[in-house]
C-alpha cells in the first residue's frame, strides 16, 4: 500500500547531491512529492526534506540506497515518529471583489495568516504552519477563486529531549 | 607544482605502478609526465573499452585497485559500459577522464561530455574537480571509495586547464574524511549468535557464497567452516573459487545454468547461510519461489543488499571474513547426516554431461574439460559472455580465488580480451586463457594488437559455434526456433527465414571472419581444428607456445547449456537436455 512519508536527509554540502538524490529516486520510478533543502548551522552540511507516496517496502529500500551515497550522512523516515516539528510554508494568491474582501480577510486573521499584497481583485498571503491547516486554508480559499499558490514542502525538526537530531 | 605531476605524485602515493589508457587533447598533459617517470608501467590499449576492462581484470587478479586514464567526450564515453560492468560485479577501479578547460564547461565545447552526470548511475561515486589544490584529496578519496566497504568503480572528471597551472604549497593528506561513509566490517555479536542458534537447529542448513567471500578473502575462514560443520554448499558464478571444485560437501553453482544438486538444495533447505551474495534473479528465478522453506540468513557488507532480493530473517551486516571468523568461534561442531546424503545422492546421480563419444563434431565442453589438463591450480581464466561463460563455470576445474574474470553482473560481451590482457600485464608469468566465443571476441578483437606488441602472454580460445549461441539456445528451447538476428554466418545469399543449418542444405555457411588470420595479421599465432582428435594436440601447441595464441575450435553448432532453468520458472523445474 503506498503511504506518505517524509524523509529527512542529513547530506555533505556537495556539488551534485541533489542529482544524485533525484537520479536515485528516478531510476526506481518514484514521483518526488515535494522536497526542500538548505544548508544548515555547520555549512559543510545539507539538510534535505523529501516527501514521497510509496509502499513501506519500496521506502525502506531506498533509504538504504540514499544511505549508501558517499555524501549522505544520515537517513531518516519520520512517518511513524511523533517527535518532530513539521512545517510548511505557503504564498497565494486569492480572487477577491467588493462582496468577498472581508470574507477572505476574516479568514486570513482566524489563520493567523499574513497579507502580503492587497490590490481591486487579489490578496496574496503568506501562511506557515502544519501541512493539515496548509491544506484546510486553500480548501476554504478556493471558492473565492485560487488564481495560484507555491507551497515550500515539508520541512522538520525534532522536539526538545530527542537524541535522533 | 603543476597539476599534472600533482596528479601523478597521488597515483604514485596510492602505490599505483600501473596503467591502462588512451590518450587525447584533454589529457595530453598527464601523459606527458608518464613520459618523465619510470615508475608506471603504461599500457595503451586499442580502445577506452578496453582499458576500462584492463584496469578490472588487473584489479580482480592483484586485488589492487584498476587505473585507466582517458580523454574527455568520446574517450569517457567509451568506458561507460567498463564502468558498469565493473559497479555490477563490485570491482575497485579508479577511472580518470580528462575535461573540457573549466572556463568551456556546459558550453558544448568540443569534446565535452557531462561524465559525472554519465557514470553517476553506473559507479560508486564521482568526482568533477574543480580546483587544482582538491587533486590529492579527491584522488586520496576516489581510491578509499574504490577500494572500501563494497568495492566498485570511481570516476574522476579533471578539466585540462587545471593540469597546467602551478600550485606552491601541496599538501598530500595522509587520511580521508568521510562522514557518510564508514562501512560496518564486523558482524553485530548477536546477530551471530542467532545464526549459531539456526545452525544448531537446522534439520537442512546450506551455506550460499558468492563473490563477497573472494573480496573479502574470507576462503580460510570458509573452510573452516566447512570443514566444523559440514553443511552443503553452493557458490554463485562470482564465488567459483572460493572453494577448490572437488572439496568435500561443495555441491557447485546454483542458478540457471546451475546443477542439479544446488538447485534442489535451495530448494529444500531450512537454513539458508547467504554469504556476500545479492540473490541475483539468474539465481532465485521468481523470488516468492526461491528458499520457500527456509530461514534465510544474510551476511554483507552492504547493508542495502539485505533484504533487497529476498527477505533476511537474521540478518548480518558485516565483513565476510570477520564475520565467518566470529561464527567459527562460536559454532559447534555438526556431523554430517541424512541431509548431507541426500544432497550427494543428487550430485551424483546429475553429474554435469555431455557425450562427445557419439559426436563427430568438437563439443565445446570437450575442450574446455581437456584445457583441465594442462593448467596449474594457478591459472587465470577469463571469459566472454554466453554459452562458452557457462560451460567455463561448469567444466572448468576452480582451484582458487581470483583466478576466474567473467562478467558476472552486466554479462558484458567483449568483457574477455581486455580483461585477460589486464590480468596478464599484472601477473605477466602466470599462464592466461580467455574462453570466449565468435560473437564476443569481435567486440574487442583491437587488443590482439595491444598483446603482440607488448608481448603479453595470453592464450585464447574461441569456441566458434557460427552463432550468438546464448541467444540461439532461448530461440531453439522458447522461439520455436526462429533463428532471428543470431546466425553470425548470415549473409545475401539466405534464404529469409533459416531454422538452421542442420535443417538446410543449401545454407552458405560462410566461414567470415577468418580468425587464424585475423590472429595473425595482428601478430599473434593462429592455430585452428574441427577435428576432435585435433583437440588435444593443438591445445598443448597453443597452451605451450611462449607467447600469445589464438586457438580457434570450430564446434558443433546447435548444441545447448544444460541442466537449464527457463526464466520464469522455480528452481526445480530444470531441463536437463536429452
Ligand atoms: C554487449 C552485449 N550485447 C549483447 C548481449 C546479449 N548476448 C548474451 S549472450 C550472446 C551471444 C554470445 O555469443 P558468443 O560470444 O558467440 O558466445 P556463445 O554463446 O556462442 O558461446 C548475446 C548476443 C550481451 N550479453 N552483451
Amino acid at each position: 500500500m503506498k503511504e506518505k512519508h517524509t524523509i529527512i536527509l542529513t547530506v555533505m554540502n556537495r556539488v551534485g547531491i541533489l542529482a544524485r538524490i533525484s537520479g536515485l529516486l528516478a531510476q526506481r520510478g518514484f514521483n518526488i512529492e515535494s522536497v526542500i533543502g538548505a544548508l544548515t548551522e555547520d555549512p559543510d552540511v545539507y539538510k534535505i526534506t523529501l516527501v514521497l507516496y510509496e509502499s513501506e517496502r519500496a521506502i525502506e529500500q531506498v533509504t538504504k540506497q540514499l544511505n549508501k551515497l558517499i555524501d549522505t550522512i544520515k537517513v531518516i523516515d519520520i512517518s511513524h515518529k511523533n517527535n518532530y516539528i513539521i512545517r510548511e510554508y505557503i504564498i497565494i494568491k486569492v480572487k477577491v471583489n467588493q462582496n468577498t474582501r472581508s470574507d477572505v480577510i476574516e479568514l486570513i486573521d482566524v489563520f493567523k495568516a499574513k497579507p502580503l499584497d492587497i490590490s481591486q481583485t487579489h490578496i496574496i498571503t503568506e501562511l506557515s504552519g502544519n501541512v493539515r491547516k496548509v491544506d484546510r486554508f486553500i480548501d476554504l480559499m478556493k471558492p473565492y477563486g485560487v488564481s495560484n499558490y507555491v507551497r515550500s514542502g515539508e520541512f522538520a525538526m525534532t522536539e526538545f529531549n530527542n537524541e535522533n537530531k | 607544482m603543476k597539476g599534472s605531476k600533482i596528479l601523478l605524485e597521488s597515483l604514485l602515493k596510492e602505490n599505483v605502478d600501473t596503467i591502462f589508457g588512451y590518450p587525447g587533447g584533454s589529457v595530453i598533459p598527464i601523459f606527458d609526465e608518464f613520459y618523465n617517470t619510470n615508475k608506471i608501467k603504461f599500457l595503451l590499449t586499442r580502445h577506452e573499452q578496453g582499458a576500462a576492462h584492463a584496469a578490472d581484470g588487473y584489479a580482480r587478479v592483484t586485488q589492487k585497485v584498476g587505473v585507466c586514464i582517458v580523454t574527455s567526450g568520446p574517450g569517457a564515453t567509451n568506458t561507460i559500459t567498463g564502468i558498469a560492468n565493473a559497479k555490477l560485479d563490485s570491482i575497485p577501479i579508479v577511472v580518470i577522464s580528462g575535461q573540457v578547460p573549466s572556463g568551456n564547461l556546459g558550453t558544448d565545447a568540443f569534446q565535452e561530455t557531462d561524465m559525472v552526470g554519465l557514470t553517476r548511475s553506473i559507479s560508486k561515486h564521482n568526482y568533477l574537480i574543480k580546483e587544482v589544490e582538491n587533486i590529492p584529496k579527491i584522488i586520496k578519496e576516489a581510491f578509499y571509495i574504490a577500494k572500501n566497504g563494497r568495492p566498485g568503480p570511481v570516476t574522476v572528471d579533471i578539466p585540462v586547464d587545471l593540469m597546467m597551472q602551478e600550485v606552491k604549497n601541496v599538501k598530500y593528506p595522509t587520511k580521508v574524511e568521510l562522514p557518510g561513509f564508514k562501512p560496518n566490517i564486523k558482524g553485530n555479536p548477536k546477530q551471530v549468535d542467532k545464526l549459531v542458534n539456526a545452525i544448531s537447529e537446522a534439520k537442512k542448513p546450506l551455506l550460499y557464497i558468492g563473490g563477497g567471500v573472494i573480496i573479502s578473502k574470507a576462503e580460510k575462514e570458509l573452510v573452516e567452516l566447512i570443514k566444523k560443520t559440514n553443511i552443503p554448499t553452493v557458490s554463485t558464478m562470482m564465488g567459483l573459487g572460493s572453494l577448490p571444485y572437488d572439496s568435500e560437501n561443495y555441491l557447485g553453482m546454483p542458478g540457471m545454468h546451475g546443477v542439479v544438486s544446488a538447485n534442489y538444495a535451495i530448494a529444500e533447505c531450512d537454513l539458508l547461510i547467504a554469504v556476500g551474495v545479492r540473490f541475483d534473479d539468474r539465481i532465485t528465478g521468481p523470488r516468492d519461489t526461491f528458499a520457500k522453506n527456509s530461514v534465510v540468513a544474510h551476511i554483507d557488507i552492504d547493508p542495502a543488499e539485505i533484504g533487497k532480493n529476498i527477505f533476511a530473517d537474521i540478518p548480518i551486516v558485516g565483513d565476510a571474513k570477520s564475520v565467518l571468523k566470529e561464527l567459527n568461534e562460536k559454532v559447534k561442531n555438526r556431523k554430517k547426516d541424512d541431509w548431507n546424503k541426500k544432497t550427494e545422492k543428487w550430485k551424483n546421480e546429475n553429474p554435469l554431461k555431455y557425450d562427445q563419444k557419439n559426436s563427430k563434431k568438437i563439443l565445446p565442453q570437450f575442450v574446455i574439460n581437456k584445457v583441465n589438463e594442462f593448467v596449474t591450480d594457478d591459472t587465470i581464466i577469463a571469459t566472454d559472455v554466453g554459452q562458452h561463460q557457462m560451460w567455463s563455470a561448469q567444466f572448468y576445474h576452480h582451484q582458487k580465488p581470483n583466478r576466474y574474470l567473467t562478467s558476472g553482473g552486466l554479462g558484458t560481451m567483449g568483457y574477455g580480451l581486455p580483461a585477460a590482457m589486464g590480468a596478464s600485464f599484472g601477473f605477466p608469468k602466470k599462464q592466461v586463457i580467455l574462453f570466449s566465443g565468435d560473437g564476443s571476441i569481435q567486440m574487442n578483437i583491437q587488443e590482439l594488437a595491444t598483446l603482440a606488441l607488448n608481448n603479453i602472454n595470453v592464450k585464447i580460445i574461441i569456441l566458434n559455434n557460427s552463432f550468438l549461441g546464448m541467444v540461439r539456445q532461448w530461440q531453439d528451447l522458447f522461439w520455436n526456433k526462429n533463428y532471428s538476428a543470431t546466425c553470425l554466418r548470415r549473409n545475401s545469399e539466405c534464404k529469409a527465414q533459416c531454422k538452421g543449418p542442420e535443417n538446410d542444405d543449401d545454407c552458405p555457411n560462410l566461414y567470415i571472419p577468418d580468425f587464424v588470420k585475423v590472429a595473425e595479421a595482428n601478430g599473434v599465432k593462429g592455430l585452428r581444428t574441427d577435428k576432435v582428435e585435433e583437440v588435444e594436440k593443438i591445445l598443448k601447441e597453443g597452451l605451450e607456445y611462449d607467447g600469445p595464441v589464438l586457438m580457434e575450435f570450430l564446434v558443433e553448432k546447435e548444441e545447448n547449456v544444460y541442466p537449464m532453468v527457463p526464466a520464469g520458472k522455480m528452481n526445480n523445474q530444470i531441463l536437463l537436455g536429452d
